[in-house]
């Protein structure tokens, strides 16, 4: 099972924390500026597995970590997953984050961090792996924002043309347009009203 | 006029923009209170922003719990776009502590049975995420229907919410455990996956299960043929692996479904022997199956072949550039460590070379397992393997590193020589991190390894001479000089280089222990002590240990104070019995209470030979219908040395008890005289000690002294160890032995004394017995 999912930058300040486990806030803040001191240690060339820090969980825990540029991501895992396993999820994770939001880069994740955790929600449920085909969880993700964004805009136009209509005082438009030399005879729409 | 409030990204480019932590709280306050407010009064439509904004601020470490109710409401509204965010929010602030978590399950019903799927997909998310038992019982129909129902997103993800069910409510189980079977036939590989997730939770939680899932074995070994062998959608394949994800759950089933079960394990030896041989490793995903399928082949009753197979890939792994893979070759070599110990024998070269690491992860795991290695045979390289590494590992592994070498020794140990070296270079390098223990058992050790005690001493005295500042090596040498410390000077020992010692140097030595800064209260007891005995040791007078004594009376640490008092007494008043006390410990019971320094010593103590002596001394003995000297264990003792020295401070100043006991003259030859004086301690009125001295006025000096004693069953005697074994000629320094007699039962004393020397050239022997013994000494 995931215990947590965690993304901070290389100074420490976090950019998505997602706990599967319950911890209360100063706990979960703690954790996460433990595990970024854990993490920092690490050189680049050595393995991505660390023993748990002591806040989460016990001795059963691990950190996964991988490191991409500005970004680290860690994912503290008990003994019932597989260690390269998951190695190859947060690798899922990052290119999905790619094709979403087109050669991610930390910005990205900062502006958008509900996105971030829409798009996570489709890889990792409760703490256990949900899908890992990369075009299936992008499909969905833009299918639920063009939900989204059907609502917001269009949505709400049909509803102000009928009110507009509604307004229309036709028998008060004047029957004849006088403007210079034109002569426009307006016909008698009042059976529209 | 309501102020347009900040969308989020405008919020975070504020937040960005501040300079100092302080600029950056004024923000989000200000925010806050903005968003309090329109969560009061505000806008319905723009409750989504608010609230995305508080979960933004919330990451960052700041109190939201003000948004919770929000979260409510913006999960009843009909649009998607507030029910995004207010699930987001409702796994975020709310949990199952809280009586807000009850309201939404409402909610999610609603959402899960008339939602579109996207909405079905959120609910479902959310009651997986921080589902309460009494949501999950409310819900379980709802879920179940939605297993079966036509989209497989849904289906999909209200698989692994019946997953999260389960591990809140057991019970649950029964309604999931029916419908599996319908779901291993689907298609869609997410479903699949969380299908495979749920069989495997249900059995490990309950037996039954694990019967009934039993019989899926063939068709599990199907699907995952079909997903090795056709390539089968390529969408899911990571790095030319078809989903390895899948593989390796459905791994992880057939090792819990094969485990201790040979009909089972059959079925899947083959495919087990397939994926061993045939999976490509040259990326991640292969390896990561490879390795699962090694863990399964040797949990479940496979062939031996398959298992040599499978342990042989870890041996591979070891050898692999790839630090990750190394590690969790190393990991799963720990797991089989115990069940199939030779098999990883052989690689015991690899991992041993893996402890020169530079990587913390690696070289740990390479510890633990190189510790489980160690057996007899190979013992002695790798400890030394192991205490290379110490020098040099990791501060955090010292303490680890330190205790496992010792355990190790103490189980494997092949000579006591080789386990009291081993113990002394552990204790040079990394003393501070060795665990309490470590000096009792150090003391121990070289307590009971009698043709050891000068080979211990010198190299205890070399390394305390060149660092004083380990504080167990420190304690285990400043024991060692004062137990056996007339060792130390007499001249060579052949197991280490010739060392000349002087006594001051020694008596330096133990000083500059006893003022050092380092030292630890402990510590400086035992050296204190140890000068102590150095007072009966060596030859010299005891001007200089009198002296620090004597300062010791006054240190401000109240123990050490005690102690140094009382050996001032033990100088002053009761000198006579300083070298009874002061003698050599007995063997300390392992693991029983310490015994202390002025323990009285057995009758084996006197160097001189005592073993041929024991028949004649039952002779002896059989005349009086006594018990064998030898055999009596001494009477337990007051444990404690303050206990024992204040009995004898409670003593009135006049040595002798109330009535002073005539001295006896027992026996006269040739010069040489024997006389016994007694003592009744009046604190103990059962206890009689009888000092015997030996004078010598001839001409010639008696050598090889033995004095043996015996008496009456119903008595208890104890012989102190003598003084010397020679009696100077012409009045030189008599040779006193003390004898403890208890007489519980105040019967008449006997005793009969048996005496065997050299004088003149001639080996006597004596045996008569005592007569006339005033009737003080046993009423």
């Amino acid at each position: 099972m995931i215990q947590a999912i965690l993304v901070f930058n290389n100074h420490g300040k976090p950019r998505l924390v997602r706990f599967y486990q319950r911890f209360p806030e100063e706990i979960q803040q703690q954790i996460v500026r433990e595990t970024f001191h854990l993490v920092l240690k690490r050189d680049d060339n050595i393995c991505n597995f660390l023993e748990g820090g002591s806040l989460i969980g016990g001795s059963d825990y691990k950190l996964i970590y991988r490191h991409y540029a500005t970004l680290y991501f860690v994912f503290c895992v008990d003994s019932s997953e597989s260690e390269l396993g998951i190695l190859d999820l947060i690798q899922v994770f990052v290119e999905t984050l790619d094709k979403c939001f087109e050669n991610v880069c930390e910005l990205d994740l900062i502006f958008h961090m509900d996105k971030v955790h829409y798009i996570l929600q489709e890889v990792v449920m409760g703490g256990m792996v949900l899908e890992t085909n990369m075009n299936e969880i992008v499909a969905q993700v833009e299918a639920q924002n063009r939900l989204e964004k059907s609502e917001g805009g269009l949505s709400a136009a049909p509803a102000r043309a009928v009110s507009a209509v509604k307004n229309i005082n036709l028998p008060e438009m004047p029957r004849n347009i006088n403007i210079g030399d034109l002569n426009i005879k307006v016909p008698n729409l009042s059976q529209f009203v | 006029m309501v102020v347009p409030s900040l969308k989020l990204q405008d919020l975070i480019e504020e937040i960005r923009g501040a300079k100092t932590q302080a600029q950056e709280r004024e923000v989000i306050q200000r925010e806050c209170a903005h968003i309090r407010a329109s969560f009061r009064d505000g806008d319905p439509l723009q409750r989504h922003r608010q609230l995305a904004k508080l979960l933004y601020v919330h990451m960052l470490g700041y109190p939201a719990h003000f948004g919770q109710m929000e979260c409510l409401k913006l999960i009843a509204s009909p649009r998607f776009i507030d029910k995004r965010v207010g699930y987001l929010g409702a796994m975020l602030l709310l949990d199952e502590r809280q009586d807000a978590h009850l309201l939404i399950t409402n909610s999610i019903k609603n959402d899960l049975s008339q939602g579109i799927q996207a909405v079905q997909g959120l609910a479902l998310c959310t009651l997986s995420a921080m589902g309460s038992a009494e949501m999950c019982r409310d819900l379980a129909t709802e879920v179940e229907r939605l297993l079966l129902g036509p989209s497989p997103y849904v289906r999909k993800k209200a698989v692994l919410t019946a997953v999260h069910m389960i591990r809140k409510v057991p019970e649950l189980s029964d309604i999931f455990l029916p419908v599996c079977a319908k779901l291993l036939h689907e298609r869609h590989h997410g479903v699949l996956l969380g299908t495979i997730t749920l069989i495997t939770e249900l059995c490990e939680r309950s037996p039954a299960a694990l019967e009934h899932f039993r019989k899926v074995v063939p068709q599990l070994v199907r699907i995952f043929r079909t997903l090795v062998t056709t390539g089968h959608t390529t969408e899911h394949s990571i790095s030319g692996v078809s989903d390895p994800f899948l593989q390796v759950q459905i791994l992880r089933l057939l090792r819990i479904l094969g485990r201790n079960h040979e009909e089972s394990s059959e079925s899947m030896n083959d495919l087990l022997a397939q994926v061993a041989t045939n999976t490509d490793t040259s990326r991640n995903s292969g390896s990561a199956v490879l390795f699962e399928t090694v863990l399964t082949i040797m949990d479940i009753r496979s062939a031996a072949g398959l298992r040599v197979l499978a342990v042989n890939i870890l041996g591979r792994f070891l050898l692999n550039s790839d630090k990750n893979i190394r590690y969790v070759a190393l990991t799963s070599l720990l797991r089989l460590v115990q069940s199939d110990h030779s098999a990883v024998q052989r690689h015991r070269p690899t991992v041993v070379e893996c402890l020169r690491e530079p990587d913390a992860s690696l070289s740990r795991r390479a510890l633990e397992l190189s510790l489980a290695l160690v057996n007899n045979s190979n013992v002695r390289a790798m400890i030394q393997e192991l205490q290379g590494f110490l020098e040099f590992c990791p501060l955090d592994l010292r303490a680890d590193c330190a205790s496992g070498i010792l355990l190790a020794a103490e189980r494997f140990a092949p000579t006591k020589r080789w386990h009291i070296d081993t113990i002394l270079r552990v204790l040079t390098m990394a003393g501070a991190y060795v665990r309490d223990d470590a000096v009792a058992n150090l003391t121990q050790l070289i307590g009971g390894a009698q043709e050891l005690h000068a080979y211990s001493v010198r190299r205890l005295y070399s390394a305390l001479a060149q660092d004083i500042s380990q504080q167990p090596l420190v304690q285990v040498a400043a024991w060692c000089i004062g137990e056996y410390g007339d060792l130390l000077l007499e001249g060579s020992c052949e197991e280490t280089e010739p060392l000349q010692v002087e006594e001051e140097e020694v008596l330096a030595l133990l000083e500059r222990v006893l003022q050092s800064h380092m030292s630890l209260p402990a510590t400086r007891g035992y050296a204190l002590t140890a000068l102590m005995k150095l007072s009966t040791r060596l030859r010299g007078d005891n001007n200089r240990i009198r002296q620090v004594v004597s300062i010791y009376g006054s240190c401000l640490d109240v123990e050490l104070q005690q102690r140094a008092v009382e050996y001032n007494t033990l100088f002053q008043k009761y000198d006579h019995m300083r070298a009874a006390i002061l003698e050599k410990m007995p063997l300390v019971e392992r693991g029983g209470p310490q015994v202390d320094e002025e323990a009285k010593e057995s009758k084996e103590a006197a160097p001189a030979s005592t073993d041929p002596q024991a028949s004649k001394l039952l002779d002896l003995l059989d005349l009086l219908d006594g018990t064998s000297g030898d055999a009596q264990q001494p009477p337990p003792l007051d444990p404690s040395p303050e206990g024992t020295l204040i009995h004898l401070l409670d003593l009135p100043c006049a040595p002798p008890a109330l009535a002073p006991i005539p001295n006896l003259k027992v026996f006269e030859r040739e010069g040489l005289q024997l006389n016994l004086s007694f003592v009744r301690p009046p604190g103990t009125p059962a206890l009689l000690l009888i000092t015997v001295t030996a004078t010598n006025a001839s001409e010639g000096d008696v050598t090889h002294f033995v004095c043996q004693a015996a008496v009456p069953k119903s008595f208890q005697l104890q012989l102190q160890a003598p003084s010397g074994d020679t009696v100077p000629a012409q009045g030189g320094l008599p040779m006193t032995q003390l004898l403890r007699i208890l007489n519980p039962n105040k019967a008449p004393l006997r005793l009969k004394l048996r005496l065997t020397y050299n004088h003149f050239g001639q080996s006597v022997q004596e045996i008569f017995e005592v007569n006339n013994l005033p009737v003080e000494t046993w009423q």
